[in-house]
């Protein structure tokens, strides 16, 4: 039994409208996996509740003749990840929200209450960002529309009024035909985990030249990026293997749109180093160097029992790269799917550490021992 | 109507509201109170006491059932919402012979159960992992289980008895 005073399932748009504006007490109710959370916690208890949840108009995804995407706010995490014009049109944002939560979770959250709960955490935010999507918000004075960027006012705030209703998610066609991105939720756990940081990087590439591009193309970029991605986790490797050849040869970076979620108190774009990158060369090792030094100067990560300001910090500067290489090479018909999953790449890492300290204890033993083989170096035998 | 008392100590009336949904088959009329959890409904008016009360926050997966097919927490699910659908609990995969459903079965062979509180749950989700008429790898399982929480057996038997049933052999 959830501690509410009363309770409304609304007929549609209309009618939840009408009676969030006479009800000032009446919050809306989409989901439910936050709403019931925060009144299991004891938080806005006795307040009363107006249901969206069975008004068909919210749900579903469509595209529009001029090329609009049109997500409904009430549409499940499930049903955006497997939505077709999704999958399409948007992969990275399928990607994000399919990492919330867990599967059943995700039957029941909606895309809309993930915005409107204002988390910074939430999964769709950083790409929805990057997206420039626009909200529609409908209230008993008519509707109007919202870019997602100026949305949010603070931890939990956004601009919506207590009486409105987000009606729709718009996507415009200049703000994702021929772009290709990338989502990386960094947590914990690969599951039932709240994002400790989320980037979402997308860029626009442009050919510089066809026949260069084609050279560049059967330059082995695949294998390269193997190479880089384990640089990550050793530095000593890069130093031996000399500067790799990074993917994108022949293209440009005609955009580059980078959103981040727990790097300030809202979900954020880093439009300063946007516009660093705007133009470049995509296969230019200074656009991982540009990110580096200079998308810390636009967040405001803080440290929490989740993780300290420092370690955000680190987390912003290298999602960003890996997100930006993985949206380079999905740009070029090589990205791999499923690259978004931060922990399979810290799990490689972790492989690789633990191949490392097992030669080193060898090394440690073989010293202890005179230099003599202790039989015990070959490659984690004696771990197994 | 009926009186309720809030945790607050105020006194407020709230009517009850007819429900109408099938439940592992009979379509059930029900008098619920808008703020009861399909939880607690499915719990304490029905008596299908294999659906969970775990976390109540949809962390653990200890009460999920399938909403028309789909598996959802039923304590983050307000039973008003459940008008006019098909729920699915444990109890309804009995068939009229009393053998039981073949998830049910790869369980027991596979020893996947142990103090058996995750298990109702689990059952479902491999009911909707058949359901779905495709075959999934490990890895696959791994995520799809994911919202389900299991303090005794680390999983394995557990993956192991889905890929019995939904796995690639």
């Amino acid at each position: 039994m959830y501690d509410i005073e009363n309770y409304y399932e609304a007929k549609s748009v209309e009618d939840a409208i009408a009676h969030l504006a006479a009800d000032e007490k009446a919050e809306v109710i989409a989901g439910g996996t936050d709403v019931l959370v925060k009144l299991r916690a004891g938080k806005d208890v006795g307040c009363d509740l107006v249901s969206i949840h069975e008004i068909p108009e919210l749900k579903g995804v469509d595209r529009l003749t001029d090329g609009t995407i049109v997500i409904g706010p009430a549409t499940c995490f499930t049903d955006i990840t497997n939505d077709p014009i999704i999958q399409e049109r948007l992969p990275y944002l399928g990607e994000a929200v399919d990492t919330v939560g867990g599967p059943q979770i995700r039957n029941m959250g909606t895309i809309g209450g993930n915005l409107c709960n204002g988390a910074t955490s939430a999964d769709s935010g950083a790409t929805m960002q990057t997206l420039d999507a626009t909200l529609v918000l409908q209230g008993p004075e008519g509707s109007r529309e919202v870019p997602v960027t100026e949305f949010y006012t603070g931890p939990g705030r956004t601009v919506r009024k207590r009486d409105e209703v987000l009606i729709a998610i718009l996507v415009k066609p200049e703000d994702y035909i021929g772009y290709s991105g990338c989502y990386i939720k960094y947590g914990k756990r690969r599951s039932m985990e709240i994002a400790t940081l989320g980037c979402c990087v997308r860029v626009k590439l442009e050919a510089v030249d066809a026949k260069q591009a084609e050279a560049g193309e059967t330059g082995g970029t695949q294998d390269s990026s193997t190479t880089r991605r384990e640089d990550a986790a050793s530095t000593e490797q890069k130093d031996a293997a000399g500067s790799p050849a990074l993917p994108g040869a022949g293209f440009s970076l005609a955009d580059v749109r980078i959103g981040y979620g727990v790097a300030a108190p809202t979900p954020i774009r880093c439009r300063k180093t946007e516009q660093m990158l705007k133009g470049m060369s995509a296969d230019d090792p200074a656009i991982y160097d540009i990110i580096a030094t200079h998308v810390e100067e636009e967040v405001h990560p803080r440290s929490s029992w989740r993780a300290s300001k420092e370690f955000r910090v680190q987390l912003i500067r290298e999602m960003a790269k890996r997100a930006l290489e993985q949206a380079i090479l999905r740009g070029i018909g090589k990205g791999t799917p499923g690259a978004g999953d931060f922990l399979p790449v810290e799990l490689e890492g972790k492989q690789k550490m633990r191949e490392t300290m097992t030669q080193d204890t060898a090394e440690v033993a073989r010293t202890a021992d005179g230099g003599k083989d202790t039989g015990c170096g070959k490659g984690g035998e004696h771990h197994a | 109507m009926a009186v309720k008392t809030l945790a607050a100590g105020k006194a407020v009336s709230i009517m009850l509201e007819i429900v109408h949904m099938t439940v592992n088959g009979e379509e059930k009329e029900l008098a619920v109170d808008p703020r009861e959890s399909l939880l607690d409904t499915l719990r304490n008016r029905l008596n299908l006491t294999s659906v969970k009360r775990g976390c109540g926050v949809g962390e653990c997966g200890a009460c999920t059932v399938l909403i028309d097919g789909t598996a959802v927490d039923s304590c983050l699910y307000l039973t008003m919402w459940a008008e006019g659908k098909h729920i699915l609990t444990v109890e309804g995969l009995k068939s009229p012979s009393g053998e039981l459903n073949e998830v049910q079965q790869a369980f027991v062979d596979e020893a996947a159960v142990q103090c058996g509180f995750c298990t109702p749950g689990l059952i479902l989700t491999g009911v909707e992992l058949v359901n779905s008429g495709r075959k999934y790898t490990r890895e696959e399982l791994r995520k799809l289980i994911s919202g389900h929480l299991c303090r005794c057996t680390g999983y394995e038997n557990i993956l192991n008895a889905l890929e019995k049933v939904v796995g690639y052999h």
